[in-house]
């Protein structure tokens, strides 16, 4: 600020050390749980350092599942996840920004209708269409599948709109100059609106694997299988059952392996998830 | 805005957006449509016939006290929530953005629970608060005050919007802090200059010219919490006890899960539709203004 005020500068250093106290006190506390025996939990008196059987509770989560209440192992969910989250993401922007292509490059009947059509999408999302979604993805005998769990998730009026945003910006000069050369215009997509796009697409990525990986409702109604659930899943079904059963410190070595790779994408491509935030927001 | 050079070609823009449209047409507007259709009808125990019925299922809804309660837990989850996450995430954005070292450490430390999984939070937060094993409970116990969030409503509301809270502080304080650091210097050392001080300067220039972030986070906070707190809700509460915690979003799922009444499940999501384009035309509205800012 204008002034130099050591008392005050230490005063919000105070204050924002106290907020990341907070915001990571949660995640402290899981592993924690998740490094220590059953019964120490179970107590409710857990001692707030780590305990020593991090090496097992963590193989035996992702390895043999959790043995009472569900038999999955975490590796497996974490793999359906992890194609789940891709399959959303990539899908997502393949799909995006072909069609924001067709929209800003052609003119042809109807083009602002389909436009439209996409873009009211947003006000469409899932739960204010839960169960006829669901019922069209079973008469296609979808459920159970990747395909019933990505493709309803797939279309993206968000992504469609950023990409046309970004068409628009990109000069009229380019265009021509691939016409003279004789290029058309799939070449001209991959040659060079593809190529300037790939900013936006990392920016999109993060946002869109967040989404994906994070999905709650959907896969709670698509999967039925102990073998298509998505590890956000896998952690209610640990939990779900009576206090006693619920054997928490599996539960805590899974969320955490729920977080890892979503808040990895976020800290590692911290400027492109940030970008992406604002990007979709506009 | 239109493209001067552009491409002739009959075909090939309908086949780019054939996939995309193909899907939205299969699986947005189709159940849409379903779901309005149903909203209209009432069907038998058994589901073999169904009657049109007219707005029927509305006035049943509307007459159900149920209905009525999950309104006003959704209200007050949202106030809550947003009236929390956006002035705390405001005060840690307002401390980071104070020239002091370690101002993008702070930020990284600040913005990771954004990708926490809804789900997940409500599992952790679970977890320090259950009655018998959560040490937080435990501590909250000891000082003597009862805390049972499975059993007492108000205890599981404060429980789902501590959960939610902690997920959308970092939401807020990111756009909050880009927000600040767009505000140029020259108004805040005019204002030093003529002697106002750091709280003056705060509420006469920083916080107004901060307003139209503030609106649209505000907006964008009773989108999240309509909608991408169902993860945080079923895994705490599962909208209990006795429904304290069920917002309008759970009480379609739970409606329809039963398979009771699916009229009543349609006709409460044709609602949230209704409502869903009154937020997303309040925020485009905004949006419009923000540009010819």
């Amino acid at each position: 600020m204008v002034e130099k005020r050591p008392l005050s500068n230490l005063v919000a250093h105070l204050v924002l050390l106290t907020g990341i106290f907070v915001v990571a006190f949660p995640v402290y506390l899981t592993f924690v749980a998740s490094t220590r025996e059953a019964s120490d939990i179970a107590a409710g008196s857990m001692p707030l350092i780590p305990g020593s059987l991090l090496v097992e509770n963590y193989e035996r989560a992702l390895f043999a599942g959790s043995g009472r209440v569900t038999t999955t192992p975490v590796s497996i969910m974490m793999i359906n996840s992890l194609v789940m989250a891709l399959s959303i993401a990539i899908g997502k922007i393949a799909i995006s920004i072909i069609s924001a292509y067709a929209i800003v490059y052609f003119r042809f009947p109807l083009r602002m209708t389909f436009f439209w059509l996409i873009f009211i999408t947003l006000m469409l999302p899932v739960e204010v269409r839960i169960f006829p979604t669901y019922k069209i993805v079973a008469d296609l005998g979808l459920l159970d599948s990747f395909a019933g769990l990505t493709i309803p998730l797939i279309a993206s009026a968000t992504a469609t709109l950023l990409f046309r945003q970004f068409f628009l910006t990109i000069p009229d000069e380019l265009v021509e100059a691939s016409k003279i050369d004789g290029a058309g215009p799939l070449r001209f997509f991959w040659d060079t609106v593809v190529p300037l796009s790939r900013t936006n697409m990392a920016a999109l990525f993060v946002i869109l694997f967040i989404y994906g990986w994070n999905q709650y409702l959907w896969p709670l109604l698509i999967t039925t299988s102990g073998s298509m659930e998505t590890i956000i899943i896998g952690i209610k079904r640990m939990v779900v059952t009576s206090d006693a059963a619920t054997e928490w410190h599996l539960v805590m070595a899974t969320a955490m392996l729920a977080m890892l790779p979503p808040v990895a994408v976020v800290l590692l491509m911290q400027r492109w998830f940030v970008k992406g935030l604002v990007d979709t927001e506009k | 805005m239109q493209k001067r050079a552009i491409y002739d070609s009959k075909l090939l823009p309908y086949l780019l957006l054939l996939p995309q449209l193909a899907i939205v047409l299969i699986f947005f507007y189709w159940p849409a449509s379903q779901a309005v259709y149903q909203s209209f009808l009432l069907e038998d125990a058994f589901g073999l016939h169904s009657e049109f019925v007219w707005f029927e299922n509305f006035e049943h809804l509307f007459k159900e006290p149920d209905y009525w309660r999950s309104f006003v837990v959704t209200a007050v989850f949202s106030i809550a929530v947003a009236a929390l996450s956006l002035s705390l995430a405001l005060l840690f954005a307002v401390m980071a953005d104070r020239q002091i070292r370690g101002a993008n450490a702070y930020k990284t430390f600040m913005i990771w629970p954004y990708a926490v999984a809804p789900a997940v939070a409500g599992v952790l937060w679970l977890f320090m608060f259950q009655p018998s094993l959560g040490v937080v409970a435990q501590f909250i116990r000891g000082l003597g005050i009862e805390w049972n969030p499975l059993l007492n409503g108000t205890h599981a509301m404060v429980l789902v919007v501590m959960a939610a809270t902690w997920k959308q502080i970092s939401y807020n304080f990111l756009f909050f802090l880009a927000g600040l650091q767009s505000i140029p210097r020259s108004v805040i050392e005019a204002a030093a200059i003529d002697g106002a001080g750091a709280t003056r300067r705060f509420w006469t220039i920083v916080f107004p010219l901060l307003s139209p972030t503030a609106f649209f986070l505000l907006v964008v906070n009773v989108v999240y919490v309509f909608f991408d707190t169902f993860g945080i809700i079923d895994a705490v509460t599962l909208g209990g006890p006795s429904k304290a915690t069920s917002t309008l979003v759970y009480k379609v799922y739970d409606d329809g899960r039963a398979g009771a009444n699916l009229g009543s499940s349609a006709a409460q999501s044709v609602v949230l539709m209704v409502m869903v384009i009154a937020l997303t035309a309040i925020q485009f509205k905004y949006i419009e203004r923000k540009v010819h800012y």
